[in-house]
């Protein structure tokens, strides 16, 4: 009598780690992890090892020191008298505006140049190309610095404001356009203010709620609200009837020349502006052939399937180009916003005060702790991008196609 | 992954540091070179000439230190350091020594791990403004738009005065002189601070040098010194005797014009110990006899350097004031040469 019996299951044994394939990933995986840990630990030890010859130690006491410099512009309480700590996080709070307020103009920008850069007006398109080519193709920091010179030779200095017949004079008599800065009215907030700026908040929950029911209404009736003038009314109304209602609460601080500067009103620095603009229409050209390529990449069908039902051609572009072409350029305008934000840690080429010009710049030089402000600098930068990242893939999630 | 690269790179730097902190000496003799830190463009104390060829007060020490140890003046590497660079760039080993206009301070000698190997500059903090302004004193400039060169001590001097004085600035940094001129001029800032001498050297290339008035105030001390690293004492030594040379030179007499006539022997015994034809300093030195003599041979004794580059007969124009011998009533005291 035979039994079939299955091969034995030979124990594991040791070789097979090498012979057997099941395994032998897993050995070779492992061998590379522990060569990893071990080349990282030999280079740290040997780091720790050369500092602490060298006299160095890692220690980040420096930043409960007082700063001892002053800075221009600060978002929050700083005087010199703060921690190096504190003039960190006004430079984080700087290069932060400075990277938001770029990587939102650059939107702009880019939209409308890729757009355009596709019109079927020749002279149009060709400006379109110039901007992009002329911009993308020379270096960031050089753009920074020629719109910061220009800035500062052209626009008249706050002297120039001074006597009875001054050289310059503020448009409207309100803003002061200098090569400092621009001054604006700030401003001030009476009694009552509250409530305004409360029925300007709603005001723009209206204005959604107001475009979620016409839009529902086409969905199921099919008639079309207008969309345009009645969200501007619901917009600015409201708000105005109870501006004058509670009797005008919210005055103007107008900037007036006293002494070497303007004071009062709300100084747009020079160094933020040329920044800004800079980096905006620096990144704008990449972002308008990211807007191009995304809307060259929808077929043209499209374009003539809407036109067959009847569509405008903006429609076209705003109902069924553009959302398709969303995401396509979505991604690549991630690192866009990425680059936007390292790029401003050029700011110190004018003088603005971002991380890198206090936090690496002066609070390095004055304390002499190289290693841990770089580390500092990089944690900061690093975390940052991926928080762009994440935030700019939920997005991305929620435009992409819908695959079911 | 990208962690360990990151720390790679860090511990790389590490390494190089380490290597380099040995032997300055021995290295710049097999090197054959110097490699000096000197600014990036300041007139009368570092800055290229039409050609090319650096020259300027601080430029003379780096090229007596040459001619001390290589027996030759021009074996001079220049490596232009901004004010936030220099300090990296001694301590990584990529120069052999900072003579950069750099305030000797505590923090900066201690914590930082410098040796600071004498003075050779006594200066101070001032202000220069436009003569139309009408401004005749620092503590009238409350709200004034300041321009300064960042990573220096000017900034915390800076901060320190008008906070004592209870009076507001607003601060426009700068990262170098030239920048800090272009926004001066433009009117972009009211006034400009710096070291005084290097005021007086920035308004002697201005194209109207008497619209612009430098204030009587100033706000502190910055005595002014070529520096090496920390630990390194036999190259410590060199650099700081090769500047005693050039003032204990001109306290002896001891010109470029004499000099071949004082080599060949005085009776003054230190003049004879100086200059190598007594004793044996340069041996001690880890240097050849004529070491001193060779470092004098470049462009003089101190007080000719300082004519030559800084002094009255310049565009610059600066007095001695505190740069005089001590003989003279100055601060310039060099140890005696036994």
């Amino acid at each position: 009598m035979t039994t079939i019996t299955d091969p034995p299951q030979g124990a594991f044994r040791l070789s097979m780690l090498i012979n057997d394939t099941r395994y032998r990933s897993y050995t070779f995986q492992f061998i590379a992890l522990i060569v990893l840990i071990a080349s990282a630990a030999f280079l740290m030890s040997n780091l720790f090892a050369n500092l602490s010859a060298a006299g160095l130690n890692i220690s980040y006491e420096f930043l409960r020191s007082p700063a001892g410099y002053d800075i221009n512009q600060t978002l929050v309480e700083y005087t010199s008298q703060s921690t190096n700590a504190r003039a960190a996080l006004v430079g984080i709070l700087n290069t932060l505006l400075v990277a938001f307020l770029a990587c939102v103009t650059a939107t702009v920008f880019g939209v409308i140049a890729g757009v355009l850069r596709l019109s079927n007006n020749w002279l149009v398109s060709k400006l379109m190309s110039f901007y992009v080519e002329i911009f993308r193709n020379i270096p960031v920091l050089i753009w920074i610095i020629i719109i910061f010179t220009i800035m500062i030779a052209v626009l008249p200095g706050p002297r120039a404001f001074r006597g009875d017949d001054p050289a310059a004079s503020m448009v409207f008599d309100a803003i002061a356009f200098t090569n400092r800065g621009v001054y604006i009215p700030a401003p001030v907030w009476g009694p009552g203010s509250l409530v305004v700026v409360g029925a300007f908040l709603l005001s723009i929950v209206g204005v959604f709620a107001y475009r979620r029911y016409a839009t529902k209404l086409l969905y199921d009736t099919g008639r079309l609200l207008p969309m345009g003038w009645p969200s501007l009314a619901i917009l600015f109304v409201p708000t105005l009837l109870v501006y004058f209602a509670l009797g005008m609460p919210i005055g103007l601080e107008y900037p007036e020349l006293k002494g070497f500067n303007f004071s009062g009103g709300i100084k747009v620095g020079g160094p933020l502006i040329a920044l800004w603009f800079a980096l905006s229409i620096y990144t704008g050209a990449f972002i308008a052939e990211n807007v191009r390529a995304g809307i060259q990449a929808i077929s043209k069908g499209q374009t003539e399937a809407a036109g067959a039902l009847g569509l405008r051609s903006g429609r076209i572009m705003n109902l069924v180009v553009l959302p398709q072409a969303l995401r396509v350029i979505i991604p690549p305008l991630i690192s866009q916003y990425l680059n936007i934000t390292k790029n401003s840690s050029l700011a110190i080429a004018v003088g603005y005060a971002d991380v890198t010009a206090t936090l690496g710049g002066i609070t390095l030089n004055q304390t002499g702790r190289a290693i841990e402000c770089v580390l500092l600098l990089m944690l900061f930068y690093l975390t940052i991008s991926l928080s762009i990242s994440a935030i700019m893939n939920v997005y991305n999630n929620s435009v992409k196609l819908k695959e079911r | 992954m990208k962690k360990s690269v990151f720390f790679g790179a860090l511990a790389f730097t590490g390494m190089a540091a380490g290597v380099a902190a040995a032997g300055t000496l021995d290295d710049v003799k097999a090197r054959g070179k110097l490699n000096c830190g000197v600014t990036t463009g300041l007139v009368g104390f570092a800055a290229p000439d039409a050609n090319g060829e650096w020259e300027g007060f601080d430029v003379a020490v780096c090229r007596a230190v040459a001619a001390a140890v290589l027996g030759d003046g021009s074996a001079v590497e220049f490596v232009p350091t901004t004010g936030k660079t220099r300090f990296t760039a001694l301590a990584s080993g990529e120069i052999d020594m900072l003579a950069r206009n750099t305030t000797w301070t505590f923090s900066r000698d201690v914590d930082l791990k410098f040796e600071f190997v004498g003075i050779n500059y006594y200066d101070g903090q001032g202000f220069m403004v436009p003569k139309e302004l009408g401004v005749s004193s620092a503590k009238e400039l409350d709200g004034a738009t300041v321009c300064i060169q960042t990573g220096t001590t000017t900034e915390l001097n800076l901060a320190d005065f008008f906070r004592s004085n209870n009076i507001s600035y607003e601060p426009v940094p700068i990262e170098t002189n030239a920048e800090a001129q272009q926004q001066y001029l433009a009117g972009a800032c009211d006034v400009y601070t710096t070291d005084a001498s290097g005021l007086a050297a920035t308004r002697a290339t201005f194209e109207a040098p008497g619209d612009h008035v430098v204030l009587p105030e100033i706000i502190s001390k910055e005595p002014l010194g070529p520096l090496v690293r920390h630990g390194d004492h036999e190259w410590g030594d060199v650099v700081r005797w090769t500047l005693n040379a050039l003032i204990a030179a001109e306290e002896l007499g001891v010109t470029s014009v004499n000099m071949a006539e004082m080599a060949a022997g005085t009776n003054n015994p230190e003049i004879n110990r100086l200059l190598g034809t007594e004793g044996t300093l340069g041996e001690m030195l880890g240097l050849d006899a004529d070491w001193a003599k060779n470092a004098l041979s470049v462009s003089g004794n101190y007080g000719e350097v300082f004519e030559a580059n800084i002094g009255e007969a310049t565009s610059i124009g600066l007095a001695r004031g505190l740069n005089a011998q001590w003989t003279d009533g100055g601060l310039l005291y060099a140890p005696p040469f036994r």
